[in-house]
């Protein structure tokens, strides 16, 4: 039972965080109809950013967490958020009105170019950053006990907090509406008086800026990365996202949630060897059974 | 300055240029992941290889020519480790080879080598399948993953008397194959293990598997596989409260295993098989203070890369540059290198292996354990 309960707060954790990446993923295909391959990547540069703050604010000499912890998330946000601006200003931008497969190519080429530019800049090794914060809450659940670190609860907290504030910018402020109506049809929110250059911008600083909470939290909680660590992470993301329904916002935390807790159940209670392809598999009975996935909607072909 | 002293200088001279018009140089590979996750590693070898050539060219070369490091990395696939390879082979002309690191990249690359007629001396691949393919031209100047499992399984079955122990490796040919080395010793000591599983490289999140240790209640947990996993994973491990012993192989032997692992308290008390202390070797002290007087510190298996440069140039050497002949020299005659006398058998494997036990410290540095 203690064993259940504790994989269900593995997989809680590990699929709040590919919700917020997987909200990168969802934007902006919701907006321009692509998939953003440059993403994962995005991620990646926020944890070297997260590195790269804690050394700054080290430096000054602060020591206390509540601090470093903001810090650290204004510092990454910001910079990260910044990275998402310009990456489609060069990449994206220039394409829009060229072939699908043409803003395909070039944001793999941006995936490419991230990676091997933090590659040169900051070495190839594996990077790493101490512990700040440790300490758990533990249950004791029958003979053994479930625990949850501190750093997960923050994790959880900060991943639903940003879900909500996001949630609520879509659906009640006057830029989500210019988001919707962008979505919706694009040329005619121009004609009305939407600067859509600027609503696709901002979009994609959203979804940079969600990366990089997760990039934050996670580089905190588990000390490591490299320059590949937007690889996976990224591919699952974009998995929860088309799980939950690619363009929809609710979709994707709802498929980040799936799919962490079908890996946390099946490698915890089956096999973490097969983990992969039991999740993988998911999405293409998914797939066959809900092509527009769990909460999309079918698209309809206008003519 | 005499007359026959101008003629036997300009001789000499012409005939230093006749050589570098036909080849000015022996070409030598060091093969490995300078790229990627194992940078760290590639970095060990290329250290330990540079120093090896630029000692051997400092004392006249090999038969008087010219050693040329070329680079060339695989950033440990096997996809790029065989189209490396074939560079090698092709374009830059090497007559040997140093390398690679990976044993997934070492054993693909190894056909290469031997259709091309290159030596071909690998500081670090412990897989068994490398040597135990019958190629004539591979030689490892480490052990082999068995012997290490050996070591492994009985320092957990005499030492640690555990009775509970998991199984974890990486699903990668080096991880995997050191995990079953291991686990059958073990069976064959009559222990059992009490799980067995893989994990993916290049994740970070081991939770689920951890809260599995913990329900099977491991008392001891060994992984094959990498420092960048192998740092996750113990730390991982701590925070959900296992107090299992940890136990790794040479793929940790790397002071990047501390810092990704977050903090040296994360790795105290993890034990790690690995070659007897390179450093420890009498032959070695010079090259081991030039070393430190540089500022590198000549950790895990530079030496080793060292090691493997003296051999291949000793082959080289005695027998005119002749990569074929120099393989089959190799099988009869002992080499004096910076980590004493090297023996190999029929297969290219060392005749003595060395794995001793280490265990790490609160202070991240490791230590033979007694």
């Amino acid at each position: 039972m203690d064993i259940v309960l504790q994989q269900l707060v593995n997989g809680l954790t590990l699929g709040s965080v590919y919700g917020l990446i997987a909200i990168g993923y969802t934007m902006v295909y919701g907006i321009i109809g692509m998939i953003n391959f440059a993403h994962g990547d995005v991620y990646m540069v926020s944890a070297y950013i997260t590195a790269i703050a804690l050394a700054i604010l080290t430096f000054f000499g602060i020591e206390s967490f509540p601090i470093i912890l903001v810090g650290t998330l204004f510092l990454t946000v910001a910079v990260t958020g910044a990275y998402g601006w310009v990456i489609e200003r060069i990449a994206y931008r220039p394409l829009r009105s060229s072939s699908r497969l043409a803003v395909l190519i070039s944001a793999i080429g941006m995936s490419l170019i991230l990676q091997n530019y933090v590659q040169l800049s900051q070495g190839a090794n594996q990077q790493g950053v101490p512990t700040l914060l440790t300490g758990a809450l533990r249950f004791n659940v029958g003979d053994g006990f479930v625990q949850i670190t501190y750093m997960k609860l923050l994790i959880l907290f900060i991943s639903i907090l940003g879900m909500g504030v996001l949630t609520y910018v879509i659906q009640k402020t006057k830029l989500g509406r210019m988001c919707r109506a962008t979505q919706q049809d694009r040329k005619m929110a121009s004609i009305l008086g939407i600067d859509t250059d600027k609503v696709i911008s901002t979009v994609f600083v959203i979804g940079a800026v969600m990366a990089a909470l997760a990039g934050v939290l996670v580089t905190l909680d588990y000390g490591a990365f490299d320059f590949y660590v937007g690889f996976i992470i990224g591919i699952k993301a974009f998995t929860a996202a088309v799980l939950g329904g690619i363009g929809s916002l609710p979709g994707a935390m709802l498929g980040g949630l799936i799919l962490g807790l079908s890996e946390a159940l099946f490698a915890g209670l089956i096999s973490s060897d097969y983990k992969d392809v039991f999740s993988f598999s998911l999405l293409v009975l998914i797939l066959i059974v809900r092509p527009s996935g769990l909460l999309g909607k079918p698209e309809v072909e206008k003519v | 300055m005499s007359n026959a002293v101008v003629r036997k200088t300009l001789i000499s001279l012409a005939v230093a240029g006749a050589a570098t018009l036909a080849q000015a140089d022996v070409v030598i590979g060091v093969a490995g992941p300078h790229t990627g996750a194992y940078a760290a590693f590639g970095e060990q070898l290329w250290k330990g290889a540079e120093k090896a050539a630029m000692d051997i060219n400092a004392a006249g070369g090999v038969n008087g020519e010219m050693i040329k490091l070329v680079k060339a990395d695989d950033a440990c696939e096997p996809k790029q480790a065989v189209s490396v390879a074939n560079r090698l082979v092709d374009s830059d002309g090497a007559l040997a080879v140093v390398g690679h690191f990976c044993s997934s990249s070492s054993i693909p690359a190894s056909k290469i080598y031997e259709e091309a007629g290159v030596i071909m001396v690998t500081p670090a691949s412990t897989n068994p399948t490398l040597t135990d393919q019958g190629l004539p031209n591979v030689f490892r100047v480490c052990g082999r993953d068995d012997q290490q499992g050996d070591v492994a399984a009985s320092y957990i079955v005499d030492k640690l008397n555990a009775k509970r122990v998991a199984v974890i490796h990486d699903k990668d040919t080096y991880g995997k194959g050191l995990a079953d080395a291991m686990k059958s010793t073990l069976n064959a000591y009559g222990v059992k293990e009490v799980m067995y599983e893989g994990l993916t490289r290049g994740e970070k999140d081991f939770n689920a598997l951890i809260t599995k240790i913990r329900s099977v209640d491991a008392d001891v947990v060994y992984f094959g596989g990498l420092h960048s996993e192998a740092g996750p994973l113990v730390r991982q491990l701590r925070e959900q409260g296992s107090k299992a012993i940890f136990i790794s192989g040479d793929g940790i032997v790397s002071d990047e295993f501390v810092s990704v692992a977050g903090s040296p308290k994360y790795v105290d008390g993890v034990l790690m098989t690995f070659g007897a202390p390179p450093t420890s070797y009498p032959s070695g002290k010079k090259v081991i203070k030039e070393f430190r007087d540089g500022g590198y510190e000549p950790e895990g298996y530079t030496l080793y890369s060292y090691t493997a440069m003296q051999v291949a140039v000793a082959a080289l050497s005695n027998n005119n540059l002749d990569p074929i002949k120099g393989a089959e020299w190799l099988k009869s005659h002992s080499i004096d290198t910076v980590m004493g006398k090297k023996n190999f058998d029929d297969k290219g494997d060392l005749t003595v292996s060395d794995y001793v036990m280490y265990e790490w410290d609160g202070q991240g540095k490791y230590h033979v354990v007694d």
